[in-house]
Parts: structure tokens; sequence; C-alpha cells
């Protein structure tokens, strides 16, 4: 919650044992963290902004989970979250992003010329190819703690900076409030708009407060880079365009992504960066690259496969249905994405999926002929 | 019988939490904390001033919105109560939930005692609309639980199909469910679970966490539609009321099956007295009976309700000032209800008409779930007996209806008694 941290101190009269959620039916990330020990050690503690521990836990304290999916359980409230409440999320996300130590460096790596390939994805089976990332101002508290004059102030910033872009990049911004019935369709249509969330992850964080004030969409003229503003970060970045030249998706993505941050620092604002987790992000899952790469791809036979999920595995690739992550996939079409976002950089994400969405349909191929294809199993990643 | 209610503000509190007199403090140590955080270099928050905060409240229809004026905001935001609950906190449900044309919700909610006094200044004008006038700087709310006093009350069974009234209480020293923390919700349900463990005779019963119930007790009370689910409405959810859910939370009722108590839902306690057929009177009796006895209960340990003499029963929802209470009948009136003057014999009558889910329901058949509008400014007697006369009143025109004779509009009876 936004404002006044005396709440915290109402807290501390009562014990740690009377304040510690109950877990017991809990399975995510911070559930399998959090002891009571390690309750008592936090709990009086707080960033500059007062986001609290109970705020970091709120969420997955309302979501215990699902037998399944490992969700994670936390967010930030801040850049300094991370810091105060390292000792809770740093195995937090050395769990999450596969054994990442607290001592480990993360590669940012924009340069898109270092990506090998990637123009040729074959598009009777890549329907379209898509980069996405996050970023957070400096300064600013992130959604699930920032007041409507911060959030507003996120807006505006980032509003004047994307107006400075130009060529293929050139676009406009849509507030969500004051958008027409006929942008809004034209948005919907575009595949663009983006929702007042209903995930309960995301409502009980408290992201969705004041919807849709200081909301918007910014896509350039194109159609090819769009830009969310304040839903489940200050900044969402896409790059994405029909068929499987995935290349040029990455290309303008970095491009665009540079230009931002530019234009950005000329206004005395950088993104919120460390060396030690990259890019910071609300949700832990999104550190270091914040990057999901991905194709709709059909792979009627190969996702029947038995072998399909550790196929995947290998490749260090996700697959989620075609209206997103929680979605199932229609008419065996997938969405295929890096399963990494931190450490490992930008390039070499977009390159595993890449080689692996090739070798994907180099399967698919061979099983509609009734081929086998043991021989084409990857080694691990 | 206000006397048997003394309300004296107990010195004895099992919390330490701080009393009014110690608000100044807190409040000023809270902001030399702030300003040390401002001075404590690059990283630190940017305060806005309130005209860059205030919501943007064009699109909404809701009470909070009607009157929270920028100036308003400006005056109020940067107050906090003892307990550290803020403007933006109470009307956070209001902001996000901008309304519906036709229905006009409230719109804020408090998050302990202390709210309705600190941010008075937009409270008592969303009071004084949502309650007709009502205006707590000027009128005192009576209280009143002798069931002795109602006249009449045993309606035909024929028509009425069940009996139930409700109402709420909270426990004074504890912040309320938007604001609480999970240890003073334990606590609310430590206090009150120990105080209904001690009624006996045809009130005994039992309680059941919902943390803990068995798959075998969730059915029952399921089919004895007793069981209360974790909030789905968002004005409800906005406001923060279902975190930490389900702990803390659970059903008490007493093993006849004919009085209930929620705890830690929508506020502190939900308490219902309720059984099928019309006897209104013996609903209201046990009613009274079993609140009376709950308050001893507690009083006894060194806890009271939430209560002072201008707006009664003190609860998360202005909408619930006042008695919190809600007299109701499940009624057929298959003819009156086809009735085009069935509305205004339900206002005129102070009378409401829900579906039989409960509140944003439609009615399935004939039946109609039929309470009183109010619930401030008169007293717990005086608002049964309004529901009494004017239940009577609509199955005497469903009669006259059977009968084919024709029906009268009864004159509009008056709010403040």
């Amino acid at each position: 919650m936004p404002f006044g941290n005396s709440h915290n101190q109402l807290k501390m009269k009562f014990s740690s044992e009377q304040e510690y959620p109950d877990l017991s039916k809990h399975n995510n990330h911070m559930a399998k963290v959090l002891t009571p020990a390690l309750y008592e050690k936090l709990r009086s503690k707080q960033t500059p902004s007062g986001f609290t521990l109970d705020d970091v836990i709120q969420t997955g304290v309302d979501n215990p989970g699902h037998p399944f999916i490992m969700t994670v359980g936390c967010v930030a409230g801040d850049e300094e979250t991370y810091e105060v409440f390292k000792e809770l999320l740093d195995p937090i996300i050395q769990d999450r992003h596969g054994g990442y130590k607290p001592t480990d460096k993360h590669k940012t790596d924009l340069n898109p010329s270092n990506l090998k390939g990637g123009d040729d994805l074959d598009a009777n089976y890549v329907l379209s190819s898509r980069v996405r990332t996050g970023r957070s101002i400096c300064g600013f508290c992130l959604p699930p703690h920032c007041s409507r004059g911060e959030r507003r102030a996120v807006e505006k910033l980032s509003v004047e900076a994307l107006g400075a872009l130009t060529g293929d990049l050139k676009g406009k911004y849509y507030a969500l409030k004051n958008m027409t019935e006929a942008e809004q369709q034209q948005l919907i249509d575009d595949h663009f708009l983006f929702d007042k969330p209903v995930s309960p992850l995301l409502l009980a964080s408290g992201m969705a407060r004041d919807w849709p004030d200081a909301r918007g969409i910014w896509h350039n003229d194109n159609k090819t880079f769009l830009v969310w503003v304040n839903e489940e970060d200050h900044l969402r970045v896409i790059s994405m365009q029909k068929g499987g030249n995935m290349k040029e998706v990455f290309n303008r993505f970095c491009t665009g992504l540079t230009k931002i941050e530019e234009l950005f620092k000329n206004k005395g604002h950088a993104f919120m960066w460390n060396e030690h987790l990259g890019y910071v992000l609300t949700c832990p899952s999104n550190l270091g690259t914040g990057l999901r790469a991905g194709v709709h791809v059909k792979l009627p036979n190969l996702s029947k496969y038995r072998q399909f999920e550790e196929i995947l595995k290998r490749l260090r690739l996700q697959k989620r249905g075609t209206g997103g992550v929680d979605t199932a996939a229609v008419g065996g079409v997938f969405d295929i994405s890096n399963a990494d976002r931190l450490g490992f950089s930008e390039v070499e994400l977009v390159q595993m999926v890449v080689d692996g969405v090739k070798l994907l349909i180099v399967m698919e191929k061979r099983l509609e002929k009734g081929q086998a294809i043991e021989d084409l199993m990857p080694a691990q990643k | 019988m206000a006397s048997s209610f003394a309300r004296v503000l107990s010195s004895k509190r099992k919390v330490g939490i701080l009393s009014l007199v110690g608000a100044g403090s807190l409040t000023v140590g809270f902001f030399l904390n702030r300003e040390q955080h401002v001075n404590a270099g690059a990283h630190v928050r940017r305060i806005y001033p309130p005209s860059a905060e205030y919501p943007d409240l064009r699109k909404h229809n809701n009470c909070m919105a009607s009157h929270l004026t920028p100036a308003v905001y400006a005056k109020l935001s940067d107050k906090t109560t003892p307990n550290g609950y803020t403007l933006d906190l109470a009307i956070q449900t209001g902001v996000d939930n901008p309304g519906h044309p036709f229905i006009k919700t409230v719109g804020m909610v408090a998050g302990d005692e202390e709210s309705y006094e600190v941010f008075a200044g937009i409270f008592n004008p969303v009071i004084k609309e949502r309650h007709n006038g009502y205006d707590p700087c000027t009128m005192n709310h009576p209280t009143d639980l002798d069931a002795s006093k109602i006249r009449g009350g045993q309606f035909d069974d024929k028509y009425v199909l069940s009996s139930r009234v409700r109402t709420g209480r909270s426990i004074r020293g504890l912040s309320l469910p938007p604001a609480c923390t999970r240890a003073e919700r334990r606590e609310v349900e430590r206090v009150v679970i120990d105080a209904l463990a001690g009624l006996k005779g045809d009130l005994a019963g039992k309680y059941f966490s919902l943390t803990l119930m068995t798959e075998q007790e969730q059915q029952q009370l399921i089919d004895d539609h007793f069981l209360f689910d974790k909030p789905v409405s968002p004005l409800l959810t906005c406001a923060g009321m279902a975190r930490d859910w389900p702990d803390a939370r659970g059903i008490w009722h007493n093993n006849e099956k004919t009085f209930l108590v929620w705890v830690n839902e929508e506020d502190h306690t939900r308490v219902i007295s309720m059984e099928k057929g019309g006897n209104m009177k013996r609903v209201f009796e046990r009613f009274c009976k079993g609140l009376q006895e709950v308050e001893r209960l507690i009083q006894e340990k060194g806890w009271e309700f939430m209560w002072n003499e201008h707006l009664g029963y003190i609860l998360t929802c202005p909408s619930n000032l006042g008695t919190g209470l809600r007299a109701g009948v499940h009624v057929t009136l298959p003819r009156l209800s086809k009735d085009p003057r069935f509305p205004k014999i339900l206002d005129n009558l102070r009378l409401q008409k829900r579906g039989t889910g409960g509140v944003d329901t439609a009615a399935v058949g004939n039946t109609f779930d039929i309470s009183n509008l109010d619930r401030l400014g008169q007293s717990e007697v005086q608002l049964v007996q309004t529901v009494i006369d004017g239940v009577n009143y609509l199955i005497e025109c469903e009669k006259k209806l059977e009968r084919g004779q024709d029906i009268k509009i009864p004159a509009p009876i008056s709010q403040f008694k």
C-alpha cells in the first residue's frame, strides 16, 4: 500500500509469531523460503519509500499456488526492495533462476548484430514472432506501491520520451482513460490492448489500484513496436510482426530500447539496472533481461510426441497457449519462448529461441512424414 | 435501555494499541520519520502535492466521489489514524470501483474506529447522503435491543417462508478488516470464539474455522446455507478485506442452527438470527438475547463493542452504521410483485426488495427478500417493527388482490422518529 508506514509500527506491537502468515498449504517460492525466523528478522525493516516485508509477500500469502505451477509469491515495491529484503529475495531468485547466486553478475547485450541467423524461420509453421521486456524508471516506486502522483509522473515522462521517437519508430500514445470507442476497438483488433489485470496474483499485490488512471498504450505507426505504460511494470516494451523473421523483430527491439533509454536519460532518468540483477522489475521472475522472445508456431504432431516437454526443457524453452501465460494451446499452435530471464544476455536468449524453434520445426516436419526423431534429441543446454 | 449498555471507554485494553491520547505523538513521530527519509539520500520517495494525487473521479458515481472535492482531499490526505490508516486507503475501493449508473455505492471504508473521526470531513457528508440526511454532528442514534417492545411479528407461513435478522459488531481496540494485521485478525477470532463458547441453552454451539474445517463440515455448512466464501466482489477486495484468506475466518452456529456468527468476513463479526417460517418476533428475541449475552461475555474479559452515541455501532462500511441491522423475510407475493405500484409501496414503507440470493441477486419465481432500507437514526426495535408492519401490509395487499380487491399505496412513513 502506498502511503504511511505507521501501519508497520502497529504490527511491531505484536510478536513475530502472532503475525507470521500461515503458509502450511502454500506452494510458491516465498513460502519455501520464509521461515518464522526469517520473518522475525525482516519484519521491522522497510525501504526508504516505506515498502515492508508484508507488502512484499502479500500476493504470496493470498495465493497459495498450484500443485503444478510454482509461482514466485513476492513483488518489489521499489528498487531498494531487492536490497533491503535480500535475505528473502536472493534464495528465491536462486531457486527461480536456475541457481543464480547472490554473487553472480548478469550480462546485458542488446547488440542485435550478435544474433546469428533468425531471419528465416519457416513461415509455414511460424505465424508470428515477438520479443518483450520491461523497464523501470529510477526514482519512482513500482506498480504495487506507487501513489497516483508517481504513476502519473511515470506516464508523463514516458509519453514525452516516446513522443521523441522518429522514423519507423514514430508513433502515438493512447491513454486508457481517454480512448475513444473506435480507438479501443482498433487496439483490440491489433491485439495491442491490455486489460485491467484479473489474475489474483497481480490484484493481490496492489498493482491494479486506481485503474485505468495513468495507464496507456503507445505504438508506432507501423504497429510493430509497442509500449505498455503502468501495467505490471512501469514499461513493457514489445516488438512483434507476423511471420518468422525473428532477426528483424530483435533488431527493432534493440534499436527501439536503446533509443528510448537515451531519451529517458536526456530527461535525467535512468532505467533501474545493476550488475547483479540486470534490469530491475516488479516480479523477481522478470529480473535480468526481463526478456521473453517467442513465436506462435504450429506443432500439431510434435506437441503430441511423448517427449515434447523434455525436448523443450533441454532447449531451455517454455510453451504457452496463444493467449499468453495461463492459457491453453488452440489448434496445435503454441507460443514457444525462452524459459530463462536472468544469467543469460538478451542475445543469448534470443539465440536459444531461434536455434530451438528451428529444431522443433525440423522435428515437426519429420513427424509429419511419419519419420523418427530420436536422433534429433538435443542435449541439455 | 441505554443504561444496560453503558459505553464507558475502557482503559483496559488487552493489546497495547495507542489510545487516542497518544495519537498526536505517533503522528508527529511518523512525520519525523518521513523527514529523515527525505534527507536519507538519492533514492528517496518523491512526495507529490495533493493536487497531483487527487483521484480522477469524473466517471464515478458513488457517495465518496460525490463529496470528495479537491479541497477536502487536500485537507485530509496527510492525516493518519493512530493505527496508520490513511485517506487514500479509505477511498481506494471507491476509486477502483466507479459504480453503476443506477446503483450508488458508498465508495469508502473505515480501517479502524478512529477513521470516522480523523476523516470526518469526508465520512460525514457520505453518511448524510447514504442515511437520508442523518447528521452525525448534531444527531444521536438510539440503540434499543429490548425485544419485548415488538408488537405482532408472527406472519402467515403461507406467504412468509423464512425470517432473518442480521447485524455486525466490531471489537473496540482492534483494526477493522480493511486494515487489520494478521495478529489483530487472529485476536478478533480468539476474543469472539472465547465469548461464544460461553453461550448456553438454546444458544450453545460450535465454531468452524475456515482453515481447519473438514470436507464434511464444509459440505454441511453449505447445505445449511451458512458457509461464506472468500469475497469476490471488487467492492470488497479492493478495500483489502480479503487479505490472508482464510486465516482467522470462521463460522459459529448454535446447535439448533438458528443463531449464527461470521468471524472476520466483511466485519469483525456478523450476527444472524434466522428460522424458517414467519415468526419474526422470536427471531428478533433470540437476536437480542444472543447479542446481549455475547456483549456481556466479552465485557467480562475487558473487551467491548465499538459504539458511540452519534454513529451507533461502528462497522467497516458506512452503510452499516447505527444498528447495522437488516431484518428481512423471504415472502411470496405473486400478484403484488407484478403490480406497477409495488416499488412505490415498498418505498413508502421504507422497505427494500432483493432476490433470495441476497444483495445483487434477482428474485426467483415470486419470492422476494424484503427488508428495512434504513440502518442509522432509528433503533433496532423501531426498524424491526417497521419491517413487521410493512410485511403485514404487503401480505394484506396480496390477499386483497387474491380476492380481486384494489389496494392502496400507503402514506410514506417518516424516517427519523
